[in-house]
């Protein structure tokens, strides 16, 4: 019988073979706040496992890379490769515009303005 | 008051733009629960594993660096007009994540340092990093025991903190309360954000 423990070492273990190491020009263009969809009829076919869910978890809508890793539980850097092979084959789409950036201050007032809104 | 978290699990599909703030402060300070409190969606949680390769994509010497360490991340989000959203990471900011801390602090737009009154030495290290690196930052006490505050200044003296630097108190569990400390970084990031048409002049 095997420790319980091993089972929780197995899932770390398997994010790093799903990437592989590969580089990825894509990957440098994506934060963990970029927002991302699964392209109109995207499919999952041909994918492996890992891909799979994250085409169907991103087909009900919009997410950031980092709500993806979470609600499938990997890794944001392997996330981050997974959403680049999926936008490279064009099964994802980037909602946000390019790479992440320190807001300006039109952004920085609307910003506070939602805030405010909040209280 | 604005409306209540909805557990909605996507975002709304005009949102284009998404800023994110780093909530950072020492251990069970309350971060989680700050987070929590402004968040629209039930805190989510992932993990990071630091490597030199999995930090720096394209790094050639990544393969060297095999040292790792796992660091918590818990994060929320606020959906703050039709087209635009707030994430909020809560993560320690101690120097010893440097590398994941680098990689999220890219593109944010500024830090909320939550603080405690009876160890404040314990954010020194955090504020000092922030300064390193020159992102605009606010010091929120979070006050959940109703503690007796000393003065301001005293404060301040104690945080050793820049004039124009916002130190505010704040109760992590109450949402008016969360949002105001949040309110003070974003006017303070505001106040130090570079008029775009300098050179109009």
């Amino acid at each position: 019988m095997s420790p319980p423990r091993r089972r929780d070492r197995e899932a770390l273990v398997r994010p790093y073979l799903i990437t592989g190491g590969r580089a990825h020009p894509t990957v440098g263009s994506l934060g963990i706040t970029t927002l991302v969809r699964a392209a109109p009829e995207a499919e999952s076919l041909g994918l492996g496992p890992e891909h799979r869910r994250v085409v169907r978890l991103c087909s009900g809508g919009a997410l950031s890379v980092a709500e993806i890793a979470a609600r499938l539980e990997l890794p944001a850097s392997v996330t981050r490769v997974i959403v680049a092979d999926l936008l490279d084959e064009n099964r994802l789409q980037v909602l946000s515009s390019g790479r992440e950036q320190a807001p300006d201050r039109e952004l920085l007032q609307e910003v506070l303005d939602g805030l405010r809104a909040l209280r | 008051m604005g409306s209540e978290p909805s557990g909605e699990v996507y975002l709304a599909p005009t949102v284009r733009t998404a800023v994110k703030v780093l909530v950072l402060g020492p251990f069970a300070v309350g971060k989680s629960t700050f987070v929590g409190t402004l968040s629209e969606i039930p805190p989510l949680y992932t993990e990071e594993t630091i490597t030199r390769t999995g930090a720096v994509a394209d790094d050639p010497h990544g393969i060297s660096g095999k040292t790792t360490t796992t660091v918590a991340l818990d994060f929320g989000r606020r959906t703050l007009n039709d087209r635009l959203v707030l994430y909020m990471f809560g993560t320690p900011g101690q120097r010893r994540f440097l590398s994941l801390w680098e990689d999220l602090a890219y593109g944010s737009l500024g830090a909320l340092v939550l603080a405690d009154i009876a160890r404040i030495e314990e954010s020194f290290e955090i504020i000092g990093v922030l300064e390193e690196r020159g992102m605009p930052y606010a010091v929120a006490i979070n006050d959940f025991r109703n503690a007796e505050m000393p003065p301001d200044e005293e404060l301040r003296e104690a945080f050793d903190l820049l004039p124009e630097v916002p130190l505010v108190t704040c109760d992590a569990r109450e949402r008016d309360s969360a949002a105001r400390a949040m309110i003070s970084l974003v006017e303070h990031v505001l106040s130090v954000c570079p008029q775009q048409s300098q050179e109009s002049a």
